[in-house]
C-alpha cells in the first residue's frame, strides 16, 4: 500500500532547480533509501516534503491526502516526523523535555486546562509521560532521562532526535542522514534502531551515504543526481544501474 | 507650485540625514547582524561635540566636522569592542538589551549636564533663491554633504581594498572570514565607518534644528524603518529608502499635519513588516 | 520545568509582603512608603506579562507601554465616563487590552527577532502619539481622574487588592508555565524551526501567549490608574516598555521570581535614589549594559546557575521531575 507518492515534484531557487520533476512512491512499512552525491537535492526533497519548502510544481500525497504546501506543523501533525541534517534539539532543555514536546501535537490541553489544572490537563500530562517511558526504552535513552540535550555525546543526540519524531506516533519517518560524524559502532546501533522502527509499524525514509549500510536494511532505493531521479528500485537493481555507478564515479559501491 | 518645489528640497535634506545614519546602520545590522539601537544616541553625542568644539572651543565648522566624524568613528570602535564584542555568541536581543543600556546611559548623562535644547550657529548664514524658492544656505549644505559622503563610501566600498573586504562580508559572513578577512578587523571598520557617517549627518543638520538629548531616539528607530524596508546591508536600499522617507514626510507635515508625522513612517512599516515579513527588498532574512 | 524555590521561603516572603504595610501604616513617611511598594508590586504584574512572551516564547516586545496605558484608561473611562462598576471595570479593561493585543498579534507576530521588537516599539510610539492628539479621548495634559469606591479608600487597603492580583497573576504564570501549553511555548524560544516540525503552531501558540500577556499588563495599567487615582497621556510612554524589558531582564528572564524581583527590586531603588535624578538612569544603563553582559540570565537566573553549579559541585544527584 502506497503510504506516500511524490509526483512531479519541482523546486527553484532562482536559475537552479533543486528538485526536478521527480516521481516516487513509497510503501507502507518499508525503509526507502534516498541516496546521490552532494548536491543532488535530498535534503530539499525531505524539506519538500516535510512543508519547510514550499514546491513549485507537483503533488505529495501522505496516505491518500493530497498534502502539498501544507505548513510543517500541519504535514507533522498528518503523521510524518522528521530529523535534520544537523542535528535538531532543544538544547539547553533537559531530555524529557525534548520529548514532551515531541508529544505535544497529540495533546488537545490549552490555557483553561493550564491554569485550572483540569482532569483533561492531568491525564494528557499522565499519557505523555507514559509515552516518555515507551520511547526512551525504544530507542535505549533511559540513562538520559534528565541531561540536557545539547550535552549528550553526539550518537546520543542523533537517537534523541529520532525520539522526539518518534514521539508524535508518525506514520513515516524522514531521518536525513542519522548517522552522520558517527563512528562504526554507534552507526551499528542506529542501524538497528530503524530496523526496530519498521517493525514496530512505522515507515522509514532515510537519506544516507554510506551504501553498506543501506544494501542491507533498505527495502528500496531511490538515486538523485542533480535534482534528478536516475533510479529507482530495489537495492541490487540500483547498484547495477549504470547512470547510479557514473554518478557515484570515483566512489566505492560494494 | 513653488511652496511644493520647495517641500521637496526640504524633504531631500530632511532624507540626507536619514539616508547618512540609516547607511551606517544597514552596514552595522547586515554586517555583524548587531541591532545598533544606540546609533541614534552616537548622533546625539556628535552633536554635542561639534556644540563643544565650535560654540566654547571657537574652532571653525568645517575643522569641527572632521574631527567629530573622526572623534566618533573612534567612539564606534570603543562601542563594539568593549560592548558588542563580548556578546558574540549570545542571542541578538542581548545586543539590543546592550545598546538599550547605552541609550539610557548616554541620554542620562547629557540630559544630567544640560538638560535645556542647545543651537548651534550656521557656518553660512544667508538665504538664497533659486527657481523660485527661498532657501537657507545650510539647507543646501546639508543636502551636499550627504551627496559627497555617499559617493565617498561608494568609493571606499567599490575601490579600496578595505572597502571590498567589507562588501564581501556583507554577503557571506562566513565565506569571508575563510579567504583570510579578519572578521575582528572588519567589525571595527564598519563601526568606525557607520559612527562617522553618523556624526556627519549630526553635523550637518545641528544648524539648521536644534540640539537636544532626545534627538537621536526617534532618529534611530526611523533609520531601522528605512533598513528594514530597503534591506539588511544594502546600501541602494537605504539611500532610496532614507530619500523617500523624507521626501514623503516633509510633504505630510506641510500638507496633512505636523503633529502625526513621527506616526506616519512607523504606520508604513508596521503595514509593509505585515504583508512581507522579511522586508521590502528582502535581502538577509531577519 | 524550573523549579520555585522552597515552599518556606515562600511563606516568609508572603508574611513579610503581608506585614509590610501595617508596619509602615505606623508613621507618616511609612504611609507613602505603602504606595512606593503598591506601585512595585504593579509594575512586578507588568513585568511577569511580558515574561509570557519574551521569556517563554522568545519574542522581544516593546509595546507593554502602551498596552499598559491601554488598560489604565480602558478602567479609567469605564469607571469615569461610562459609569460601571469598579470591579466590572477593571475586569472589561483586562479584555480591551487582551483584544487589542490580539489584533496588534496577528500582523506583527509573523516578523521575528529584532523585526518584532521594532514593529512592537513602533506601534508603541504610534500609541503615544495618538493619546497625546486625541484630546477627546486621553483628557489631553489633564487627562483623566479616577473616582474609586470609598472601601478602597486607604492606601494600605489598596496595597492588600495589589498584593492579592500579585499572587494570582504569579499561580497563573506558574499554571501555564508548567503546563503542556507551557512546553509549546518554551520549544518556539528554544528551537522554532523544530517546534514546527514537531506539529506545533508557533505562530498561534505566540498569539495566545501575547494575548494573554496583553491580559495580564492590562490587569496593571488598570490597577495602576486606581492607584494614582488619575490618568494622563504618559501611561502610555514607550519608555516604559524599555523599564519593564530592563526590570524582566535584570530580574532574569523565564523564571517566576525574576520578574517580581527586577520590578520591586529595581523600581524601589529607582525611587530610592530620586535625588540623583537624571543620573539615576545613567547608573541603570550602566547596570543594564553589565548585567547583560556578564550575567545574562539576570540576577534570579544567575543565583540559579550558582545554585545549580553548587549542587552539581557538592552533589545531590539529579531529581526525576514530578
Amino acid at each position: 500500500m502506497k503510504l506516500l507518492s511524490v509526483e512531479g515534484l519541482t523546486k527553484r531557487f532562482g536559475g537552479l532547480v533543486a528538485v526536478n520533476k521527480v516521481d516516487f512512491s513509497i510503501e507502507s512499512g518499508s525503509i526507502t533509501a534516498v541516496i546521490g552525491p552532494n548536491g543532488a537535492g535530498k535534503t530539499t526533497l525531505f524539506n519538500l516534503i516535510s512543508g519547510s519548502m514550499k514546491p513549485d510544481e507537483g503533488k505529495i500525497e501522505l496516505d491518500g491526502r493530497d498534502i502539498t504546501g501544507w505548513p510543517p506543523y500541519n504535514v507533522a501533525r498528518a503523521g510524518i516526523g522528521r530529523t535534520f541534517q544537523t542535528t535538531a534539539l532543544f538544547e539547553e532543555l533537559p531530555v524529557w523535555v525534548n520529548l514532551v514536546i515531541g508529544y505535544r501535537m497529540r495533546t488537545k490541553s490549552g490555557l483553561w486546562d493550564a491554569v485550572f489544572s483540569t482532569p483533561r490537563a492531568r491525564r494528557e500530562k499522565k499519557e505523555t509521560t507514559e509515552r516518555i517511558m515507551e520511547v526512551l526504552s525504544f530507542t535505549g535513552l533511559a540513562e538520559y532521562f534528565n541531561h540536557t540535550a545539547g550535552a549528550l555525546p553526539q550518537e546520543a543526540q542523533k537517537r534523541l532526535a529520532i525520539a522526539v519524531a518518534l514521539m508524535g506516533r508518525p506514520k513515516l519517518v524522514l531521518l536525513d542522514e542519522p548517522t552522520g560524524g558517527v563512528g562504526l559502532e554507534e552507526t551499528d546501533r542506529i542501524i538497528e534502531l530503524i530496523g526496530k522502527i519498521r517493525e514496530s509499524g512505522v515507515t522509514v525514509c532515510v537519506i544516507e551515504h554510506k551504501m553498506r549500510m543501506i544494501m542491507n536494511l533498505a527495502d528500496s532505493i531511490v538515486a538523485l543526481n542533480f535534482g534528478v531521479k536516475i533510479a529507482d528500485g530495489s537495492p541490487r537493481e540500483v547498484c547495477e544501474d549504470p547512470a547510479v555507478i557514473e554518478a557515484y564515479l570515483g566512489e566505492s559501491i560494494a | 507650485m513653488s511652496f511644493f518645489f520647495k517641500q521637496i528640497v526640504i524633504g531631500i535634506q530632511l532624507g540626507s540625514q536619514y539616508v547618512l545614519v540609516a547607511l551606517g546602520l544597514t552596514l552595522i545590522f547586515g554586517i555583524l547582524d548587531i541591532s545598533h539601537f544606540a546609533h541614534g544616541h552616537m548622533y546625539m553625542i556628535g552633536a554635542y561635540l561639534l556644540y563643544i568644539l565650535m560654540v566654547l572651543g571657537g574652532v571653525n565648522y568645517w575643522l569641527a566636522l572632521i574631527i567629530c566624524m573622526a572623534a566618533l568613528a573612534v567612539a564606534g570602535v570603543i562601542v563594539e569592542r568593549v560592548i558588542y564584542r563580548p556578546l558574540q555568541g549570545s542571542p541578538s536581543i542581548n545586543s539590543f538589551i546592550a545598546a538599550i543600556g547605552m541609550i539610557l546611559f548616554l541620554e542620562a548623562l547629557v540630559r544630567g549636564i544640560q538638560p535645556t535644547s542647545l543651537n548651534v550657529p550656521k557656518p553660512i548664514d544667508r538665504t538664497v533663491t533659486f527657481l523660485g524658492i527661498t532657501m537657507e544656505v545650510q539647507r543646501l549644505i546639508v543636502i551636499a554633504g550627504a551627496i559627497i559622503f555617499i559617493v565617498l563610501l561608494q568609493l571606499f566600498i567599490k575601490r579600496t581594498r578595505l572597502g571590498t573586504a567589507i562588501e564581501a562580508m556583507a554577503q557571506d559572513r562566513e565565506g569571508a572570514a575563510l579567504v583570510g578577512i579578519s572578521v575582528s578587523r572588519m567589525s571595527a571598520l564598519t563601526f568606525a565607518v557607520a559612527t562617522a557617517l553618523a556624526a556627519a549627518a549630526a553635523v550637518l543638520m545641528a544648524p539648521v534644528a536644534y540640539i537636544a538629548p532626545e534627538m537621536g531616539s526617534v532618529l534611530v528607530l526611523k533609520a531601522f524603518v528605512i533598513v528594514v524596508l530597503g534591506g539588511l546591508g544594502s546600501i541602494k536600499g537605504a539611500i532610496f529608502g532614507g530619500y523617500l522617507l523624507g521626501i514623503l514626510e516633509a510633504l505630510a507635515i506641510a500638507y496633512i499635519s505636523s503633529a502625526y508625522k513621527d506616526v506616519f513612517a512607523f504606520g508604513v512599516l508596521i503595514i509593509i513588516l505585515a504583508i512581507r515579513p522579511t522586508g521590502l527588498f528582502g535581502g538577509r532574512e531577519a | 520545568m524550573k523549579k520555585y524555590g522552597k515552599p518556606a521561603a515562600l511563606f516568609v516572603i508572603l508574611a513579610i509582603a503581608i506585614a509590610l504595610p501595617l508596619l509602615l501604616n505606623m508613621s507618616r513617611r511609612g504611609k507613602f512608603q505603602i504606595q512606593v511598594f503598591t506601585i512595585a508590586m504593579i509594575w512586578a504584574i507588568a513585568t511577569l506579562s511580558l515574561n509570557l512572551i519574551l521569556g517563554y516564547t522568545g519574542q522581544a516586545c516593546l509595546a507593554h507601554g502602551a498596552f499598559f496605558g491601554i488598560g489604565a484608561y480602558a478602567f479609567a473611562i469605564c469607571v469615569e465616563r461610562v459609569g460601571i462598576n469598579f470591579w466590572p471595570s477593571i475586569l472589561i479593561a483586562c479584555l480591551v487590552t487582551a483584544t487589542l493585543g490580539f489584533l496588534v498579534g496577528l500582523p506583527s507576530l509573523r516578523t521575528k527577532g529584532p523585526y518584532f521588537a521594532i514593529v512592537t516599539l513602533c506601534f508603541n510610539v504610534i500609541v503615544y502619539n495618538v493619546f497625546e492628539n486625541w484630546t477627546w479621548l486621553s483628557g489631553g495634559i489633564k487627562g483623566q481622574t479616577v473616582t474609586i469606591p470609598s472601601y478602597l479608600g486607604e492606601r494600605w487597603v489598596r496595597y492588600y487588592l495589589v498584593l492579592a492580583c500579585l499572587v494570582l497573576v504569579l499561580i497563573i504564570e506558574r499554571q501555564i508555565v508548567k503546563s503542556l501549553l507551557g512546553s509549546s511555548l518554551i520549544a518556539i524560544r528554544s528551537n522554532e524551526n523544530l517546534t514546527e516540525a514537531v506539529g506545533i503552531s508557533s505562530f498561534r501558540n505566540k498569539l495566545l501567549s501575547f494575548t494573554v500577556s496583553c491580559f495580564l499588563v492590562g490587569l496593571a495599567g488598570a490597577l495602576f490608574a486606581m492607584e494614582k487615582g488619575s490618568v494622563d497621556t504618559t501611561v502610555t510612554n514607550y519608555l516604559y516598555s524599555f523599564y519593564i524589558l530592563i526590570y524582566l531582564l535584570i530580574g532574569g528572564v523565564a523564571t517566576l521570581a525574576g520578574p517580581v524581583v527586577g520590578a520591586i527590586g529595581i523600581f524601589y531603588l529607582l525611587e530610592r535614589i530620586q535625588s540623583l535624578k537624571e543620573f539615576r538612569f545613567l547608573i541603570f544603563g550602566l547596570i543594564l549594559v553589565v548585567v547583560i553582559i556578564y550575567l545574562p540570565m539576570g540576577v534570579v537566573g544567575g543565583i540559579k546557575q550558582f545554585w545549580e553549579w553548587a549542587k552539581d559541585k557538592w552533589g545531590k544527584p539529579a531529581e526525576a521531575p514530578e
